[in-house]
Parts: structure tokens; sequence; C-alpha cells
């Protein structure tokens, strides 16, 4: 258990890896977006993985919060670039 | 039996989790990576929380995991979709290679306004229909 544990950690750290390097080189602000959405569900993801290797489940309520907060940001950036019109980034 | 099914799950939602951030590195255009993303990220997550339900069992923490997979499953669709919108608004570009793009020809940029192609021309609407019953 504790070798899956690790593998899907590894595996979990590497995608915010490549994630992170979308968001570093995303040609625009909608990419760069997207690319944090995939950061907060890989959180949860993690936090997830991280519950079941410590045997706490008042993690799950980090989990919650995170992906309440991934919600609210992608609608509030998503309403600001239409707000803000053309743009060049 | 459970260890086995938890460690599958764990894994199977990893490699998911992994295919969603390489395809949000490898796909050309906003759309695709969109396309990528939304549906790989929410199942790996979908698949770690129902491991994470198996593991604990007591019905506080399966509620609470059950919860986290609904609140998932029914914002991420809201989310892409807001953000695809406001990207096809911002003018993200799409791949050189897309075969077809149905709103641009009904989508004006410049006004926001959207053209079904089916309206009536311009001097119907101008007489209107209360002149015809006038005259």
């Amino acid at each position: 258990m504790s070798t899956v544990i690790m593998l899907s950690l590894i595996l979990m750290t590497l995608a915010l890896c490549l994630a992170f390097v979308r968001l570093f080189i995303g040609p625009s602000l909608p990419d760069r977006v997207v690319a944090l959405e995939l950061f907060s569900s890989m959180i949860v993801g993690i936090v997830g993985v991280v519950a079941i290797a410590t045997d706490v489940p008042s993690l799950l309520d980090v989990a919650i919060v995170m992906a309440l907060m991934a919600f609210m940001a992608a609608i509030g950036f998503a309403r600001f670039l239409e707000r803000g019109g053309p743009r060049d980034d | 039996m459970i260890e086995a099914l938890k460690a599958g799950l764990i894994l199977v939602g990893a490699i998911f989790m992994f295919l969603a951030a390489l395809g949000l590195v490898r796909l050309p255009d906003l759309l695709t990576r969109m396309h990528a993303t939304t549906k790989a990220a929410t199942l790996g997550a979908t698949l770690i929380m129902l491991a994470v339900a198996l593991h604990f069992g007591e019905v506080a923490v399966v509620a609470r995991a059950l919860g986290v997979i609904i609140f998932i499953m029914m914002t991420a669709p809201v989310a892409a979709h807001v953000i695809g919108r406001a990207g096809y608004f911002v003018g993200a570009k799409l791949w050189h290679g897309t075969v077809k793009d149905e709103l641009r020809p009904h989508y004006d940029p410049l006004t926001h306004e959207l053209k079904s192609g089916m309206e009536p021309d311009d001097d119907a609407r101008v007489r209107g229909p209360g002149d015809d019953a006038s005259g």
C-alpha cells in the first residue's frame, strides 16, 4: 500500500510540474486559468491520498475548500476576461 | 480485497491526473487543452475520493467524500464552459488544423451579437408586421 501511495504521489507531483510548465509558458491568460483549474483538481487528489496515508479524515475538509475556491476563481477570472475586452498577452 | 481495490483506484486516479497534465502541455490550443484537463482531472479526483471513502468506511467521511465528488462533477463543466466562452471572446487562436468553427460566421466579436442566419431581411424588419395589417 505504501508503494502505491508513493507512486501515485510521485505521478501527481510530476503532473503538477507539467501544469506549472503550462502556467509559465501559456501563451494567453485563459490557458493559465485552465492550468490553475488543473492545479486545484490535482491538489484535491493529493490531499485525498495524504488523508489515506496519514489516516486523518479531517483533511477532507481541505479538499472541499480547495474545490470550492477553484470554482470561484474560475468564475471570477472568466468574468474578468469577458469584461476586459480584447487583450494582448 | 478492499486493499487491492483501494490501491487500484488510487493508481488509476493518479494516472488520469498525469494524463490530464500531459494533455495540458502537449495539446495545441485552448479548447483542446480544456478537453484534456476538465474530463481527465475530474475523473482522477473522483477515483481518489472513492478510494478515500473505501479506506475510512465511516458514514461521516464517506458522506464528505461523496460530497466532494458531486461538487467536482457539478462545477467542473460549468467552470470549463465559462472559461471556454471567455477564451473565445478574448480571441484565443484555434489550432491551424481546426476543421470547423461553427460560431465564427454567426458571431460578431465587436458587438458581441450572435446571428442565427435565419433573421428576416432588412426591409421586412423595417416595415414590420403592424404595417402589413394596416395596408
